[in-house]
This record gives C-alpha cells, structure tokens and sequence, in this order.
C-alpha cells in the first residue's frame, strides 16, 4: 500500500515535470507555429540564472519563481528580435537557426561557467509513507506545473491578453486587420514561452544540477511531449504528459532510467503512427 | 555551351581531381596529415548519405549520426564476435538501413511533416545516446564485446582484405579506402538521381501532392532514398570505427548531428560536391582552432577554442545570410557573371526553347 502510495507520487511527479519542460515549447510552437530547438538551453539559462542569483544572496524562492522567468524571459525577446522574426513562415530554417542558438548557448555557459556541474541542495526536507522516505521538493515541483498551468488556462480563458493571442494563433491577418499588431504578439508570445522555460529550469535545477549540456537531458523529451500533444497548448500538453509520464515512470520502476526513455520514445513513436496529429487532433478537439 | 555540357565537364573534372587527390597525397604528405585527411574522407560519405535524403530526398533528418553511429557500433561488436572483417561491414551497412527503413516506415507511413520528422529523428539520436551511455557495466555485451557505455568500446580490430583475416589494411590503405568510397559513393549517387528513381524523388521534393497524384507513391519513394542515406550512414560508421579503431556513444551526440547538417547547410542543399566541401571545411576549420589552442585562461582562447559556439555562429549566419549554402551560391554568382558576357546569347535562345536543352 505504502509502495502504491509511493509510486503514484512518483508517477504524478514525472507527469507534473514533464508538463512543466514542455509547457514552453507548447505555447511557442502552438501559437507561432516555431520549433524551438534552443528550449533545452533556455531551461539550463534558467538553472544558472537561479544559481547565479542566489550565490548572490537572493532568496531560493525568489531566485527560482522570479529572477530566472524574467532574465530567460526577456533573452526570449532578444533572440525573437534578433533571430526568429526574419525566419517567420520558413519552419525549417527556423529549426536550424535555433540549433545554431543551441550551440552557441552551449558554447557560451561552457566558456562562462566552465564544463562542472553546479546544484544547489534541494530545500524542504524529505518525508515518510509508511516504510518510505521520499523529497517534499517532489511536492513542490508538483504544485507548481498546477500553478503554471492553471494559469496559463486563466490567460488564455478569460484575459484580454488570452484572446488577442489566441485571436493571431487562429488568423493573424484578421487580427491585423482589427488592429492588433502581431508581430509585437509574436515577441510577447515568444517572451513568455520563454519565461515559463526560464521557470521549469530553475525549478528543476535543485532536482538535477545545472551543467552546460544539462539541455539535451530535457530536449528530446520536450519535445516528443508537445509533438504527441499536438496543436492544443494546454490540453496536448497535459495528456501527452500524462500518458508519457506515465509510461517513463512505471517502465523506470520496473526496470531502470534508460529503458524509461526508451519506452517514452517507443510509446511516442507509435503514437504518431496511429495520431500523425498529435492527441489532441482526435480527442480534446475543442480544448485551449 | 549548354547545360549538359557544363554537366559532363564538371562531372569529369570532379573525377580528375579526385582521383589525382587520391593517387598523389599518400606520395607526398606526411603520416599524420594522410591520417587527418582519411577521417575528412569518411566523413564526406556521411555528408554524401545527407546530401541524398536531404539535398534531393526532402527529407529533413537529423538523427544521421543514428545510422552513423549504429554503424560504427555494429562494426565493432561483429568483428569481435567474428575477427574477420567481411560480414561485420556487411553488418554495419545492414543493420543501419533496416533501422532506417523501421524508422522510415513509421514517420513515412504516418504522413508526419517534415517539422515533426525533425524532431523525432533528433530525438531517436539522443534517446540512442542516453541507452549506449548507461551501459557500462560488464553485463552489458553481446557475444564477447562488452559495449563499454561511456567507455566506448576500444581496440577494434582493422579491416581486411576479404576473406584473409591476416591481411590487415595498413594506414594507407585506409586512406585509399576512405578516398576510394567518397569517389564510388559521389558517382553512385549521381548516377542514382539521372536515373528514374532519381527524378521521381527529387519531383517528390519539389511537390509531394503532384507527384502521388501522378501516380507515385511518396512514401515509398522516400522509405527507400531513407534507407539508402541509413545505409551509407552505416558504412561511413563502420570506416570511422575502423580509422580510430574506437567508438564511443558521442558519435551520437548532439553535436555530431549538428555538424552533419552544418555540412550540408554551408556546402549547399540539392548539390553533392557542395556538402563534400562543406564537409572538409568546416572540419578543418574544428582542427585548425583545436590546434592552436592557447593554454591559460584568456578570453579570446575560451571563445576561439570552442567548437560549439563557432559551429553554432557558422548556423545561425548562414541560414540567415546564405541559406541556399556556399556551392549553389557561388554558382548563382558564376551564372550572373558569365549571363552577363552571353546576355545577346541567352536573348536569341529565348525565341527557340528547343534549342536550349
């Protein structure tokens, strides 16, 4: 019993973590239509921009909830302007830009920081089921990914903000044609799908370490995540992390990490097979 | 001078310079430059296994490394198994393509786009990475070669000459190997494109919907130009296995990936010498600021030194500034300049289209 109790944390956690990686790339991608193949080093600059702040003497929290969302954030906007905004419309090329983005990021933490991992110990202690001890961090990082995505609906749902966005991701040339300016939406789009990345790095930092490479830990599951999803931000991300989560955690529990992936990968191909769009150009059709 | 002319000029002044490349350089460079130039070789094979699926094929993978790698991994583990060299490479030629073609099946028969086929093939890359990463241990062997994880696997036996397993292939035998192989494969695959085959895939990249309506079948076009591109992937995997006499699970990595497709990019989409180019000198340029490596801890040395952030820069700058790649480019520049001289030429040719092809 105590084990099932366990277990469902665990898989709960695995769920709520990959929502929590993914849920970036899913607005960027859904909204603008970007494969962003930097996503992996946005969540690393969001790890280092938690370490940096808090070797600085930023409190943990703030250092975590705040700092790392705004710096990686506005690096969004930076690379949006500098980068994506000429690349609109050609996918690929946008593909093989941001690729390049990877690496230069790769290459600059790695002259930054140097090839070491850094961590900072995960706060709050641990607690017991039954026979078991197991992290209230995993809590944490749980509470959050509901935090985030429950606020994400919100936006989307019933602002101002949600509805011109989700007005542009529908008809950019209407929305254009009523005034709204979509490229300025497209840099917001692209700031606060970066933000959220900032956000799950360094919520995830304490549980992983930050090294320079830390991003392809994070990438191919990712983006297998918002692919398997499809075109819906937050229904797709939510059922494809929770199938795949799910699949990860037990096959892990049965055997190790590695086979985890693999049958992530194995589960995520198949599923493209059978839903070339994603869960969510069958089921939850009409969902955000 | 028309079109199929400046074809079978270029095509014999490819050979030529291919060849006196091949006889001359063990003649007159050092040991270790032939040795350099092996690896360019067999890395120009796998530049050549993209430049098809991708170039001509449409088909944007970016998990070559995967055939790559499996290659050089099968190579590795046949030949401990065996000790004699003919059947491991025909293992590592095989067993790439047929996990190209169950790849290629799935992603083919799906009717994923090309954004998704992108990713799932990067991820298949990685996901291959993690798995040979982990296994370490000694339980972990098939047959008598343990698999190493991020060890590697070191020691590989060279090649032989078929069927006699004491005739190993000294190092200038490689290298006419490696040459060699660039030749058949740059020649192979031309022929390949000027045959039927050849048009209908590049007719399937230029419009996949025409096509099928014309009664062709994309997916099995691309399925098959999929598994050839695995194949070549695969050998070139198995001479790299051989140069080193090494694996280790980078080939996998994600800056392998990068580089292939970086290659492609400079060198050009849609030609076969341009990724041939790119290919060596982008890996030149890696060995050059590698060598030259200052000690200390200077800024300049940590930025210059740093193959990622360069490779990274090179990317970027191209796909924004010189997306068509450096060959098509400066074949684009060579016809503006010779259409200026021939411009009454090019004019009188336009009232009788027959006569220009």
């Amino acid at each position: 019993m105590d084990l099932v109790a366990l277990l469902a944390i665990q898989v709960l956690y695995a769920v709520a973590s990959l929502a929590l990686i993914s849920v970036g790339l899913a607005i960027i991608f859904g909204m603008m239509r970007v494969i962003n193949l930097a996503h992996g080093e946005f969540l690393m600059l969001g790890g280092y921009a938690a370490i940096v702040a808090t070797s600085h003497g930023v409190n943990l929290w703030i250092a975590m909830l705040v700092v790392a969302p705004i710096v990686v954030g506005l690096i969004g906007v930076v690379v949006e302007r500098a980068i994506i905004r000429f690349l609109y419309g050609r996918m690929i090329d946008t593909m093989l830009a941001t690729w390049g983005l990877s690496l230069f990021l790769v290459g600059l933490t790695t002259a930054i920081f140097g090839n070491t991992t850094v961590g900072i110990s995960a706060p709050l202690g641990s607690f017991e089921i039954g026979t078991y001890r197991t992290s209230t961090y995993t809590l944490f990082v749980i509470a959050v990914a509901i935090v985030v995505l429950a606020a994400i609906f919100a936006t989307l749902r019933w602002t101002r903000l949600g509805l011109i966005a989700r007005g542009t991701m529908q008809n950019a040339d209407m929305a254009a044609a009523l005034g709204v300016n979509p490229p300025r939406v497209y840099a917001v789009t692209f700031g606060i799908g970066a933000a959220l990345t900032g956000l799950a790095g360094a919520v995830l930092a304490p549980v992983s370490g930050v090294f320079p490479t830390i991003g392809v830990a994070y990438v191919a599951k990712s983006f297998i995540t918002v692919i398997g999803g499809g075109a819906a931000i937050l229904s797709g991300t939510v059922s494809a992390s929770a199938l795949f989560g799910a699949i990860n955690q037990i096959a892990t529990f049965v055997t190790t990490p590695v086979f985890g992936e693999v049958a992530l990968l194995a589960a995520a191909i198949v599923l493209i097979r059978l839903l070339p769009q994603g869960i969510t150009g069958r089921f939850f059709r009409r969902g955000l | 001078m028309n079109q199929r002319w400046l074809n079978i000029l270029g095509l014999a002044l490819v050979a030529v310079i291919g060849i006196a490349f091949m006889i001359l350089t063990p003649r007159f460079a050092e040991l270790d430059t032939v040795l350099e130039l092996t690896v360019y070789m067999v890395m120009a094979v796998l530049a050549l296994s993209l430049a098809l699926i991708w170039g001509y094929g449409g088909i944007l993978c970016f998990g070559q490394s995967a055939f790559f790698g499996l290659g050089a991994y099968a190579y590795a583990i046949a030949m401990f198994n065996i000790g004699e060299s003919t059947v491991p490479v025909l293992l590592a030629i095989i067993l790439p393509a047929a996990f190209a073609a169950l790849l290629g099946y799935f992603m083919f028969y799906g009717r994923i786009s090309d954004v998704y086929l992108g990713v799932i093939t990067l991820t298949v890359t990685l996901i291959l990475f993690n798995a040979i990463n982990s296994t370490a241990g000694p339980e972990f062997h098939i047959g008598t070669a343990r698999l190493g994880g991020f060890n590697g696997i070191p020691g590989i036996p060279p090649l032989n000459w078929p069927g006699d397993r004491t005739a190993a292939v000294d190092l200038e035998g490689m290298f006419y190997l490696a040459a060699g192989s660039v030749l058949v494969t740059y020649f192979g695959l031309r022929l390949l494109l000027a045959s039927r085959f050849g048009r209908i895939i590049v007719g399937i990249r230029e419009n996949e919907r025409r096509a099928e309506l014309l009664g062709y079948d994309p997916r099995a076009y691309k399925l098959a130009t999929f598994t050839i591109g695995g194949a070549l992937a695969g050998f070139a995997g198995c001479l790299f296995a051989n140069w080193g006499s090494f694996v280790s699970p980078t080939i996998f990595g994600l800056s392998q990936s990068a580089q292939i497709i970086i290659w492609v990019i400079v060198g050009g989409r849609g030609t076969l010498i341009g990724p041939i180019v790119g290919c060596i000198g982008i890996q030149w340029l890696s060995t050059a600021l590698g060598a030259n490596q200052p000690t200390g801890t200077d800024w300049w040395a940590k930025i210059f030194a740093n193959a990622p952030l360069i490779l990274g820069v090179i990317l970027i700058a191209f796909v924004l500034l010189v997306p068509k790649g450096l060959v098509p480019t400066l074949g684009d520049l060579g016809g503006w300049l010779l259409g200026l001289r021939g411009r009454r030429g090019a004019e009188r040719e336009r009232f009788e289209p027959e006569a220009a092809e």
